[in-house]
């Protein structure tokens, strides 16, 4: 599938970069500020995961402009270790990291939509969709 | 053989500037210098080429060539001018030899092609080093500039303590902020700190749990921590994720979080009455006089 833009997360600093992008297009699309600080943070929360477990992948982004929706799609790829037990990270204060373990069903509650398929040893993609109201 | 070409490059500089300068002035057109005004890019390009031909005669990096890099560099000059130059003068001065020479067998024109990298590609590296150099050193000066901004702590009264954050805080910085924290808490003999997020763009998980572990770790030495400047959508944000916040106190504004510290160290801002009735004191003396 085409992306209209990804960012490479390779370093801590790329997390900042996909997240002001992903604000840029927010904003663009029409989001009102908090919608906007609840897209950064889920971006920042899936780069991070990328960053930390996967050291590297990309973030992609795709603005959804139908007729009766708008939307802006964020997509979190990346090659790394996979996920053992969906159902697992999916539960608040789980964390390998010593983290608080409230990214992933942190991103779940920012976000619209919230899909996460994942291949232990092939990689994970988490595909997540904010609508605008 | 070599000193043989060298000499035609020398002796024949002329028509090799001369072409040279007129292939630099149309690269021109479609490029990057265009800002700038035509003499000075005429001047520069004269300096330019007689510096190449300085180092050719010298046969090898000349002070002129560092004088020159260093003068560009501080005007701001692109580097790709110095290896579009450059490359143009390769093409100019290979297409020149050629043209003197009778024969011109492949041995020959590898001799050549050679020669001429020989001349050119020191140049080129010199000129790079010289520019990434002192790109490195701009990035690790503001480096060094950010890390003393990073993590900042200010004494604005007897016991209270304020740190502003202002920006991305990614591990680096979370680890300062703790040290820096702790480290002054200890040295201004602090009761209460204030953390002013106003300034902090995203609040998430990895944030708060660095602002919560600070929190609990200024606790541990006997203070209390207050985090301020935490914004409607921030607020919001956390509450999303799901984050914790609610072992130590909380405002939106460093004003509301300042007044709790004062409540926290028994005191409170008292409005001066008689202030004005001084003012106004002082005033009659001085007209009496």
């Amino acid at each position: 599938m085409d992306f209209q833009s990804c960012v490479k997360i390779q370093k801590e600093w790329d997390i900042v970069g996909a997240r002001q992008m992903g604000r840029e297009y927010a904003k663009e699309i029409g989001f009102g500020t908090v919608d906007q600080a609840r897209i950064a943070t889920a971006i920042s929360e899936l780069a991070r995961n990328i960053y930390l477990y996967a050291g590297k992948g990309k973030v992609c982004f795709e603005t959804i402009d139908e007729i009766n929706h708008k939307g802006l799609c964020v997509v979190a790829l990346d090659d790394g270790p996979g996920i053992q037990d969906i159902s697992q990270v999916m539960e608040d204060g789980f964390s390998t990291s010593g983290g608080l373990g409230a990214g992933l069903p942190g991103v779940r509650r920012l976000m619209d939509q919230f899909d996460i398929i994942s291949q232990p040893g092939k990689g994970t993609e988490i595909r997540t969709v904010k609508w605008v109201r | 053989m070599d000193n043989n070409l060298n000499s035609i490059v020398i002796n024949n500089s002329d028509t090799i500037v001369k072409d040279w300068l007129e292939q630099v002035s149309k690269n021109r057109k479609n490029d990057y210098t265009s800002t700038i005004s035509e003499e000075l890019f005429e001047s520069t390009n004269r300096q330019f080429v007689n510096v190449i031909f300085s180092s050719l005669e010298k046969q090898g990096i000349s002070t002129e060539l560092d004088d020159f890099s260093e003068r560009l560099i501080n005007l701001g000059w692109p580097l790709s001018y110095l290896t579009d130059g450059l490359q143009a003068f390769r093409r100019v001065t290979i297409n020149f030899i050629l043209s003197q020479s009778e024969q011109v067998d492949s041995e020959y024109l590898s001799e050549v092609l050679d020669m001429v990298d020989n001349w050119v590609d020191p140049i080129i590296n010199q000129l790079v080093n010289e520019y990434s150099g002192s790109w490195e050193h701009i990035v690790s000066l503001q480096q060094v500039a950010l890390q003393e901004l990073s993590a900042p702590l200010i004494p604005v009264m007897e016991n209270i303590t304020v740190m502003p954050l202002i920006g991305t805080i990614d591990t680096e910085r979370a680890k300062l902020i703790m040290e820096n924290l702790l480290e002054g808490v200890i040295k201004h003999n602090a009761e209460v700190v204030l953390i002013d997020i106003t300034g902090v763009p995203v609040v998430d998980t990895m944030v708060a749990h660095h602002i919560i572990q600070a929190a609990e770790a200024v606790r541990l030495i006997g203070s209390t921590c207050i985090l301020v400047g935490i914004r409607p959508e921030i607020a919001q944000t956390i509450v999303n994720l799901g984050i914790d916040l609610g072992k130590f106190p909380t405002k939106s504004s460093l004003k509301k979080g300042f007044k709790t510290a004062l409540e926290l160290t028994n005191r409170r801002i008292v409005k001066s009455e008689n202030s004005d009735e001084g003012i106004e004191k002082l005033l009659d003396s001085l007209d009496r006089e």
